[in-house]
């Protein structure tokens, strides 16, 4: 449902059915809305064949990266007496994305339950939830969630009568968007500094603790519940364009809309009726300029592209940007586009862990060059400065924080170059005043 | 792992290393330098300064070399455009925040950023008018300087201290362009190894108090040799400007002590430019001792050898395995007590490296020494020189009571590099050059024959020890001659010195060899 | 490992894993198959206790948890949470990336920065009561302008609303 606000017809409520309701909050509250079916019936099941089932329904990451969930938890050896990990990843700091706290905050069985099945499927008697550190409320909630599972036995050495052992700890994170990368969320764990690591080894191989790991986002998790109990084909035929996107996606919908908030939609759902139909649209007088649509992290879209989008993976890399996390920012013809990618930068050079050094240095950079334009002393030269700068920043690192900077500048400049020759012009920025 | 050879072409050049080798190493092999910082054939491979990016065919991005294993059929390329240009774009990231200190820096001259930015960098900076970051210089302890200004996060600080010194006192701080190393009030650098790391440090950020603003690398003369602090025998290279030597650096030896050399090592050089040295040989007539030639010198020698039945000889454990050779073959016959003294201190291991560590044996030669003959007794030995009909000293550090004992002697001899007024009855001093001055070899506890070599001039009329023996020798019998070079020496040490039959300085090379039946990592 | 009173430049440092306090940090060792992994976990205690992280709090935990103190600065540094200097009795936390910005979160910024007496980023107000930080997306934001103020997380925050939601912090 789009929470705050009421659901929309033209949603598929499947995660969001609850959010908003408080009694789905406890164990009971829990149950009696259809919850932890779905673990006994994993529980009874080979845990091979629930993977099977994952990989059958078509469900991707949804944490941004998109990669088959199925796949991904086949890639865990067979057990070996080596501890297998899930890790949760709950970090959720890409700007524009709020979806993963609603799911912890409304309906933390859910997650709690994904998890659990998740863990047995690949063999992990233990799994952490990193919730970063600023969710204080998630963490209480989830924190009283886990308590109550474990007293119910839905967790514990023996969940529902099975034998099996299945724990499940929160991590607090502590102010680190790195640490929403799986290898430098492992790191974390580990009493580390979020540095993200080299792949290979990739975490199926050597991920926690050097042990066979498998991360995977709370949107994701949250809807292997449903999966089971309803099937692989069910989440497969919620698919309304490519074949290759199934199941639904939370929008999370912000910035300079009527009705902000989370709208879950099937995948490949006109993005015109995202934004005007569910979202309410434009405030009076304000026209769409542009949608950064997967989180900050993605190439700008113009109007005319958002307009024609479809919202799935292959729909938006189509119009040249990407799904990512659909932290879906949107931008009406008042916003001051130039200054906005000036704090997108800013963000990036504050995440930045310094290993690299075109990240470090070149993430820093890109915001001092952004500054001078804006406040009007910028010169032509300094945008072919940027696109160079942009190139050595991509595909040259570990990971891709400094791609993630590098892209909203580079769609930036190439779609929206009046804007920045406004500034070229000589136009100062009232917005640095503040900064 | 098995040994499976893996063929590619690095450059142009086919290259077949073993299975799991990294494009960097297996670029060596083919004579190519990768360009980089954090990679160290000594430590963990992070990959985060991103120089050694290579461009491979038909892979979509540029890959870090010093962490991408080769492939069969593997094409890399190094200096394409691509691959260059992504080196270029790293060199601008890290001069940006980089101070323009080459002027006042001690790395200048030696700098890895220097020598890359030189060959391949940009020619201007497109970072106009910014301000750089600034972090004070700190105080890291023992000899180390931090200009964290200079630093460049290669983090191969971190990892020496980490994975080799096992001691992590240093860490990375602060995140993005704020990120420094840091280090705490309560837990200094103060690792018996810790002066790594401004040899492992690729710039001027971390460097060292003693030599700071002494000299500039490029008025340097630099020769290899050997330590001469204890038995380990780490390879070392002695830096000298104007016959001066002014810095001790480790030389790569995998075998002993791989990039390394201790703290107690490195600053221990001073004793190399004494200037209070015997000048002259000195000849003692009518009571006082008179400036003789050579000459003269050496016949009086032979004639004190040639009288005396009994010998006692006392060398420094510092004396190279020529000069103890040739002075047991100049009192071959007579009945010797030999001894070498070797001074003891406390272990320090480096427990990251097997077999490293500053020893307790405190001498370069010991092990030399004992192979020559020298068996007995330091104090027994001493104790009989005022009774030996000759006593030899060669350059040993006597202590005021042994000092007083050895003055005792019915005719003493010094082969002396520095002057000592205790022994005031000496019959003769003749000076000789120390390990910095000549061509010679050590022989670690591992039973390695190491070659030093030459680094500075002898004084006045200074010769090597292995000359002023051989030289006496030959006046003893017919049909001797002295050997002319210190090679000769060496490979005529086998007529009395089994072990070392047949062994030659071509075949010792500058990294070693170790002698034959040899135990190594014998306990001592 | 009992605690001990560490001098540091003339003060003395109270331990702080000591009766309750290190029962919560000993419940956290089943947890993880290694001591390090306690390290965020211990560090929050730390603050939980303390209000900040200091240079002799930081060598207890190391010493805790096996680890040196050089390192435990690193992770403190690192992280952005952890206070590294005392702060005001309530530590505000506004969000002023993009999305929040689009929204109008530099308004909030202003209002909270007169209301507390802070004046500037980063300062502490006068009577001590408040410090207001700018930070990195908190990720609500479709409910803009979201603020911490120390663990309330306070969604839809307007400059309107800021009088009266410092009044339940004064």
């Amino acid at each position: 449902m789009g929470y705050p606000h009421p659901s929309h017809p033209k949603e598929t409520v499947v995660l969001s059915q609850y959010f908003g309701d408080e009694g789905a909050r406890s164990f009971d509250g829990w149950v009696q809305r259809g919850g932890y079916q779905a673990l006994k019936q994993a529980l009874a099941m080979a845990p091979e064949a629930i993977t099977e089932v994952v990989k059958a329904s078509g469900l991707r990451g949804r944490g941004g990266a998109g990669f088959p969930t199925g796949l991904k938890w086949s890639f865990m050896p067979k057990p070996s007496g080596k501890p297998h990990y899930l890790c949760c990843n709950a970090d959720e700091s890409e700007p524009g994305t709020f979806k993963d706290r609603e799911i912890m905050r409304w309906t933390p069985h859910a997650l709690i339950e994904g998890c659990a099945i998740s863990a047995f499927a690949i063999g992990a008697e233990r799994g952490y939830i990193y919730i970063r550190g600023e969710f204080t409320e998630p963490i209480r909630i989830m924190q009283a969630a886990l308590d109550e599972a474990y007293a119910k036995g839905a967790l514990g050495g023996d969940v529902f009568g099975s034998g099996k052992r299945i724990d499940l700890y929160i991590h607090r994170g502590a102010g680190a968007y790195i640490c929403g990368e799986e290898t430098a969320l492992m790191n974390s764990i580990e009493g580390k500094r979020g540095n993200p690591r080299i792949k290979p080894p990739f975490p199926a191989a050597a991920g926690l603790f050097g042990m066979p790991t498998t991360i995977n986002n709370v949107e994701t998790l949250a809807a292997v519940p449903h999966i089971l109990t309803r099937g692989a084909a069910w989440y497969k035929g919620l698919c309304l364009s490519s074949p290759k996107s199934t199941g639904t996606k939370l929008f999370s919908v912000c910035g300079q809309v009527l009705k902000p908030g989370n709208y879950e939609v099937t995948m490949g759902f006109p993005m015109k009726d995202l934004i005007y139909d569910l979202a309410g649209g434009m405030r009076p007088g304000r026209s769409l300029k542009a949608v950064i649509p997967g989180g900050s992290s993605v190439a700008i879209m113009t109007a005319a592209e958002a307009e024609s989008a479809l919202c799935d993976y292959e729909g938006i890399a189509e119009k040249g940007s990407s799904l990512g996390s659909a932290g879906f920012i949107v931008i009406d013809d008042s916003a001051d586009l130039v200054y906005e990618i000036y704090r997108l930068a800013r963000f990036y050079a504050h995440e930045s862990c310094a290993q690299c050094t075109n990240c470090r240095e070149g993430t820093a950079w890109t915001v001092k060059i952004l500054e001078r334009i804006l406040r009007g002393e910028g010169k032509p030269a300094d945008l072919d400065l940027l696109m160079d700068l942009a190139e050595n920043m991509t595909g040259k690192t570990i990971c891709p924080l400094s791609d993630s900077c590098a892209v909203p500048v580079v769609s930036g400049i190439k779609k929206f170059r009046a804007d920045f020759d406004r500034y070229l012009a000589g136009a100062k920025s009232p917005a640095l005043a503040g900064v | 792992m098995a040994d499976e050879l893996v063929n590619l072409t690095i450059e142009g050049v086919p290259v077949s290393v073993p299975k799991g080798t990294t494009i960097i190493e297996a670029a060596k092999q083919a004579g190519i330098l990768i360009p980089h910082y954090c990679y160290h054939p000594s430590l963990s491979s992070p990959a985060v300064c991103r120089m050694c990016l290579v461009d491979v065919e038909k892979q979509p991005k540029v890959l870090p070399s010093c962490v991408t294993t080769v492939a069969e059929g593997q094409v890399v390329h190094v200096h394409s455009e691509k691959a260059k240009q992504a080196r270029e774009g790293v060199l601008e990231f890290l001069l940006i925040n980089h101070p323009l200190d080459c002027p006042i820096c001690d790395q200048a001259g030696e700098c890895e950023l220097q020598d890359f930015v030189f060959q391949e960098g940009r020619s201007g900076t497109r970072y106009a008018d910014y301000p750089k970051r600034f972090n004070p210089v700190e105080d890291f302890g023992s000899d180390i300087l931090y200009v964290a200004n200079r630093c460049i996060l290669c983090t191969r600080c971190v990892r020496f201290m980490e994975e080799v010194a096992l001691e992590p006192v240093i860490e990375v701080c602060e995140r993005g362009d704020r990120a420094y190393i840091g280090i705490t009030e309560d837990q200094k650098l103060e690792h018996a190894w810790a002066g790594n790391v401004v040899d492992l440090c690729p710039v001027g950020s971390l460097i060292s108090k003693d030599f700071l603003h002494k000299a500039r690398a490029w008025d340097l003369d630099k020769t290899a040799s050997v330590c001469p602090g204890c038995s380990q025998g780490c390879n070392v290279m002695i830096d000298t400007r104007d016959d001066v030597v002014v810095r001790l650096r480790p030389r790569a030896n995998l075998d002993v002590n791989r990039h390394f050399i201790c703290d107690t090592g490195r600053s221990d050089y001073r004793w190399m430019n004494r200037g209070d040295r015997v000048e002259a040989p000195l000849v003692r007539q009518d009571g006082r001792l008179r400036a003789a030639d050579w000459d003269a010198a050496l016949e009086t020698l032979s004639g004190l050898v040639k009288g005396a039945s009994d010998v006692v000889v006392l060398a420094s454990g510092r004396a190279s395995t020529e000069a103890l050779g040739w002075l047991a073959r100049l009192v071959d016959g007579k009945r010797v007590t030999a001894a070498v003294r070797v001074p003891v201190g406390e272990e320090a291991p480096l427990p990251g490296v097997p077999n490293l560590a500053l020893r307790t044996q405190r001498a370069p030669n010991g092990d030399g020494a004992r192979l020559a003959g020298y068996v007995a007794a330091w104090d027994a030995a001493v104790a009989g020189a005022k009774d030996a009909a000759l006593t030899i000293v060669l350059d040993a550090d006597l202590s005021d009571a042994e000092a007083t004992k050895v003055n005792l002697g019915r005719a003493v001899v010094l082969l002396a590099t520095v002057e000592d007024d205790r022994l005031d009855r000496a019959a003769l001093v003749l000076p000789v050059s120390t390990m910095a001055e000549e061509n010679g070899t050590f022989i670690n506890r591992d039973q390695r024959v190491q070659r030093f070599l030459q680094a500075r001039g002898a004084p006045g009329m200074a010769q090597p020890a292995w000359w002023v023996a051989a030289g006496a020798w030959e006046q003893l019998g017919p049909g001797r001659h002295a050997p002319a070079t210190a090679a000769e020496a060496f490979a005529r040490l086998g007529e009395t010195i089994p072990a070392l039959g047949g062994m030659t300085y071509a075949e010792v090379g500058l990294t070693g060899r170790v002698l034959d039946g040899a135990a190594v990592g014998g306990a001592r | 490992m009992s605690g001990h009173a560490t001098a540091h430049g003339g003060e003395t440092h109270e331990p702080v894993f000591t009766g309750k306090v290190r029962a919560q940090l000993e419940a956290l060792f089943p947890r993880y198959p290694t001591r390090q992994a306690c390290l965020l976990p211990a560090l929050w205690i730390v603050q939980e206790q303390r209000g900040w992280i200091s240079p002799q709090a930081m060598a207890e935990v190391a010493q805790e948890l096996g680890v040196t103190p050089a390192y435990v600065k690193g992770v403190v540094t690192f992280y952005t949470m952890y206070h590294q200097h005392p702060v005001g009795r309530h530590f505000i936390q506004v969000c002023t990336t993009s999305p929040c910005h689009l929204c109008g979160s530099a308004d909030v910024v202003g209002a909270l920065l007169r209301h507390t007496g802070c004046g500037e980023l980063g300062a502490t107000s006068a009577d001590g009561r408040f410090t207001v930080v700018e930070v990195e997306c908190l990720g609500a934001c479709g409910f803009a302008t979201p603020i911490l103020v120390d663990d309330d997380f306070i969604d839809a925050v307007t400059p309107e609303r800021v009088p009266g939601i410092l009044e339940r912090y004064r």
